[in-house]
């Protein structure tokens, strides 16, 4: 029989004001179990938590029931208060009178009878309450970055800086991501490959950090300090160790009308190509889809040329297998495609670009070496619309757009106007918005130094049609401030592109078992209180993965993920939540249901010999939870025909004890 | 009549237990009368051509004795398979509950089989044989001749209303291959719902107040392969536990009821071998009928390794609001 003290909180008026504190202290003196029954003003404060921890000691509790405030506050607080009274933490029970009664109430009979109900409740289930053991799992210390963008990068370098291995694996055959595309940086115009590269050079040379560039996951398996993951190294047919990136390869190879993915198709690359000049690793890849010997055995001239004989034609896709503590997803984003937005003429004229087509044309290093001039016919584009809000903040138009806003648009196309205008003050510059949207450091100056020092000129609505008309581009739009339409003719259309989450964050998640929103974008743990660690123990977030982010948002978020990476890794063991499931193997059925449900792949089956009575032995395929995986959500439990499985700190019995309390 | 004789399945499984495919075959014998045909496991040809029968009175489904027999048994075990019990079959294996390299599976045609109080309606009671034939004929200890009856005016409910002559798992398949039948077998639980919540708890405080809790339900259900049954936990709460009122006791049968769900395949089990004739399938046809409607047409056992959509999730789900409409006031 436990002996149960009772502690009933007022929250200041919080509880007070609606329960009547002393009445539910006095009810619940004669529950069973219950030997001692008090109330005081803050039961959280030192002096409620020194009351809970005298009473233990002079009534001997086993058990303790505080009626407070929500467990998801305080739960932690008296479970340490517990155990400094010298009784295991899980015999805490809180008994919720405020948030889901005083809060709710407004009747002082009406909560009072309701928080002696909570209160009979939680007595009934601490008389079932089982002192709770952790366990313990040890942590391979290193870490797995996926995705070697700018948030991949900056979470890699703090992770390894601090002493840690990291791995990234970047399914490019260079890391650097979408940020390596950008020319000038909001708000301060920075060069992105001047700030960028750095970084890169760093992770190459960094002792702890280890680049699967060209590679791919392919498989998770494991558990928050344990993951086994395999990584494919895709054929990239030149051996990565002996490769020097001199690029004789490159000038020789007779294939030349390649599009250039780096530079979005508007020029070409060769078949054999090192995607830029800063790129890490400084490897050439081979195209198999556009190498003459790869796909007819003819040519072989880069092999010819290569000093350091690093051409492989017949590499093959590698897997590795790796074991990490910690895996960060940092996958990223890409626009989405313009194909179902026809009303902007995207398909039919050249002219009509995304932002970051345009940031590749202004960008020294782009097809046009930084010269802005528009792709049909090289010619200075003297008149130039953007849009903004392509496909962001879609509502109506779920079908092609997307419903959130992208986040990014507002500022980058203060930033395309007003570097075009300080470049070529002879060029008109018209943006057309829905709403600008600055909110940051510097951020609004930015804008409105492109509107009132620039004259670029933002016109308040959207644009209803761009119709190609000889070498112009008819655009027809609104403008909402003026009541007007707006015809204008111009040479180049941008589109702010909406972005989404890259296409591979949908598998990854599966293997991962990390959720993700309807959006594709990775779920956190808590929206405000854990914003860079996904629900699932050991996997963290870093970056556009998680929604849109700018740079300046995407590192403090990488820096942050880093943080919570090194502070998992920092410890020799981890301690386990112990309210997992577990199975009565005697009961179980081995059917597999519990495992069907299961969103967090911690059950397995096993064949186990079972002594029966008649004294044969009989095999019986049978159920096995994973402490260090399961979360403790209680799918299984609810889901075993057999009552086998059973969720420890919540059991079917505890439940059942709460309910008949609250039904008595 | 049955299409398939007895002389025939007997002549196969004398072959495959003389070419060494089984070790052991399961069917059905004759009981303490004529027409309670119980599930049986032969070893011999001699023994069977002495005692295995094969009639319109073997109704029994044979794919839940599998479970035990299995892990017995050296070798394979033939089982004779009507196609209503090739779901249960299915479902079984998804399950785990027995090892498919252990059986062979043999798939026989079944033109539906008698229902005894039927027949005892039509001869009277006392019955003392039955033979079957063309006819049914039934002699009882009061008469001096013998009654003669059609199958098709005896069968059992779950016969008329046959979901499927078709067999979704089989080794082998003796006879012709049947079709999925389009059947009436929710009829009835329609009735049930076009009652008042008042009309329709009189139906079931009525029927459900016959039960004398023999367990022969569960016993026999092909879903309850539970090694140990909630009933007979001691941690469930409510082993051996005295029903505080009438209908704590009924619990029982909607608690068994919520086990099976999404689980049970309309095999009729329960209904033929309850001794008080509650209409038990209905509960189990009110959950089938539900689940098709909230979440697409779903027939457990129709292949193995299905998800239920009890134990599923589909974006297409319906929400947790829109259940709960279809109850309120006036379910």
């Amino acid at each position: 029989m436990q002996r149960i003290g009772v502690f009933v909180c007022w929250c200041g008026s919080n509880i007070a004001g609606t329960v009547d504190v002393k009445q539910v202290a006095k009810a619940l003196e004669n529950e069973p179990g219950v030997v001692y029954s008090t109330d005081y003003q803050y039961m959280c404060s030192q002096a409620g938590q020194d009351m809970i921890v005298n009473a233990v000691k002079e009534h001997r509790l086993t058990g303790i029931v505080v009626c407070s405030c929500s467990p998801r506050m305080h739960e932690q607080t008296f479970r340490k208060t517990a155990a400094k009274a010298g009784l295991n933490p899980y015999m805490v029970e809180i008994a919720n009178i405020r948030e889901q009664c005083s809060w709710v109430h407004k009747d002082m009979i009406v909560g009072t009878e309701k928080a002696i109900i909570l209160g009979k409740a939680a007595v009934a289930k601490v008389n079932l309450n089982a002192p709770l053991t952790p366990g313990e799992s040890p942590v391979t210390k290193r870490a797995l970055v996926i995705g070697g963008g700018i948030a991949g990068i900056q979470t890699a370098l703090d992770i390894a800086d601090a002493g840690f291995e990291v791995d990234i694996v970047e399914k490019k055959p260079t890391i650097g991501g979408k940020m390596a595309q950008l020319d000038k940086t909001f708000p301060t115009l920075d060069c992105a490959a001047c700030i960028l590269t750095p970084k890169m050079v760093d992770v190459a040379q960094h002792e702890k950090i280890r680049v699967f560039s060209f590679s791919e996951v392919s498989e998770v398996s494991g558990f928050v300090g344990n993951f086994e993951v395999t990584i494919k190294k895709k054929a990239r047919y030149v051996k990565e160790d002996i490769c020097t990136g001199c690029g004789a390869c490159v000038d020789k190879c007779p294939v030349k009308k390649v599009p250039n993915e780096f530079n979005l198709g508007m020029d070409n690359r060769k078949a054999i190509y090192i995607p830029f000049a800063q790129a890490v690793p400084k490897v050439a890849t081979i195209d198999p889809n556009a190498c003459n010997m790869l796909k007819a055995g003819k040519c072989g001239v880069c092999s010819k040329v290569c000093t350091a004989g690093a051409i492989d034609y017949t590499q093959k896709d590698e897997l590795v297998t790796e074991k990490y503590g910690a895996i960060v997803v940092a996958t990223g984003f890409e626009p989405i495609s313009m194909e179902k937005f026809d009303e902007y003429a995207y398909s039919q004229s050249k002219d009509v670009i995304t932002s970051l087509e345009f940031e590749r044309l202004t960008n020294a290093a782009g097809p046009t070496q930084g010269k802005l001039l528009r792709p049909s016919d090289l010619k200075h584009p003297e008149k130039i619309v953007f849009v903004q809000c392509v496909g962001s903040r879609c509502a109506s138009c779920a079908e092609k757009g997307k419903e959130y806003c992208s986040k990014i648009c507002c500022m980058y196309t203060a930033k395309h106007a007003m570097l075009t205008r300080d470049k070529y003050p002879d060029t008109d510059v018209t943006v057309f918005y829905i709403d600008v949207r600055t909110p940051g450091k510097n951020f609004d100056e930015f804008y409105r130094r492109a509107t009132e020092d620039y004259g670029v000129k933002y016109i308040k609505g959207m644009v209803g049609k761009i119709v190609p008309e000889g070498d112009k581009l008819h655009v027809q739009g609104s403008d909402l401030i003026a009541n007007e339409q707006v015809h204008i003719d111009a040479d180049l259309v941008v589109l702010a592109a909406a972005i989404e989450p890259d296409k591979s964050a949908r598998p990854l998640a599966t293997m991962l078992t990390a959720s993700m929103d309807t959006n594709d974008f990775f779920t956190e743990a808590h929206p405000k209180l854990r914003p860079v660690e996904s629900p699932t123990a050991g996997v963290f977030l870093s970056g556009a993965c998680q929604g849109p982010k700018d740079i300046p948002e995407t590192v403090s978020q990488a820096g942050a993920a880093a943080a919570k990476v090194i502070g998992l890794l920092a410890k020799d063991k981890l301690l386990g939540n112990p309210c997992v499931a577990s199975s009565d193997e005697n009961m179980c059925n081995g059917c597999s249901s519990c495992a069907n449900v299961c969103p967090y792949g911690a059950i397995t089956y096993e064949d186990k010999e079972f002594r029966m009575p008649d004294r044969t032995i009989q095999v019986r395929r049978i159920a096995k939870v994973n402490p260090a995986v399961c979360q403790g959500c209680g799918c299984c439990t609810v889901t075993c025909p057999s009552g086998a499985m059973d969720l420890r700190g919540f059991t079917n019995s505890q439940i059942m004890a709460e309910v008949d309390a609250i039904c008595k | 009549m049955q299409k398939v004789t007895r002389e025939a399945l007997i002549e196969k499984a004398a072959s495959l237990l003389a070419n060494g495919t089984v070790t052991s075959v399961l069917a059905w014998k004759k009981g303490e009368f004529d027409y309670d045909i119980t599930p049986a496991l032969f070893t011999g040809e001699e023994e069977m051509h002495a005692e295995l029968v094969w009639n319109d009175f073997c109704g029994a489904n044979l794919s839940k004795y599998l479970v035990a027999k299995t892990k017995k048994a050296e070798g394979k075990i033939l089982v004779f398979l009507k196609s209503c019990d090739t779901y249960s079959f299915n479902q079984l294996l998804t399950e785990h509950r027995f090892d498919r390299e252990k059986v062979y599976a043999v798939g026989i045609p079944c033109c539906g089989m008698a229902d005894i109080d039927k027949v005892k309606a039509i001869s009277g009671d006392g019955i003392a044989s039955i033979e079957c034939a063309e006819k049914i004929k039934v002699s009882t200890i009061y008469s001096e001749g013998a009654a003669e009856m059609d199958l098709n005016d005896v069968l059992l409910e779950r016969c008329e209303s046959c979901k499927s002559k078709k067999h979704v798992a089989y080794d082998e398949l003796m006879g012709e291959e049947g079709e999925i039948l389009d059947s009436h077998r929710f009829d009835e639980v329609e009735r049930l719902e076009a009652m008042t919540p008042d009309e329709r708890f009189a139906f079931w405080q009525e029927e459900l107040s016959k039960c004398i809790r023999c367990n022969a339900c569960r016993n026999v259900c092909p879903a309850c392969t539970c090694e140990v049954c909630v009933f007979n936990n001691p941690a469930s709460g409510v082993e051996s536990k005295a029903p505080v009122n009438d209908f704590e006791e009924k619990m029982f049968h909607i608690i068994r009821a919520f086990h099976v769900a999404g689980r049970c395949t309309d095999c009729g089990e329960c209904s033929r071998v309850c001794p008080q004739n509650i209409p038990l399938h209905l509960l189990n046809r009110k959950f089938i009928k539900d689940m098709n409607e909230c979440y697409g047409e779903y027939q457990a056992g129709e292949t193995v390794g299905q998800r239920a959509p009890l134990v599923d999730y589909t974006l297409d789900d319906l929400e947790a609001g829109e259940v709960f409409e279809r109850g309120g006031d006036n379910a």
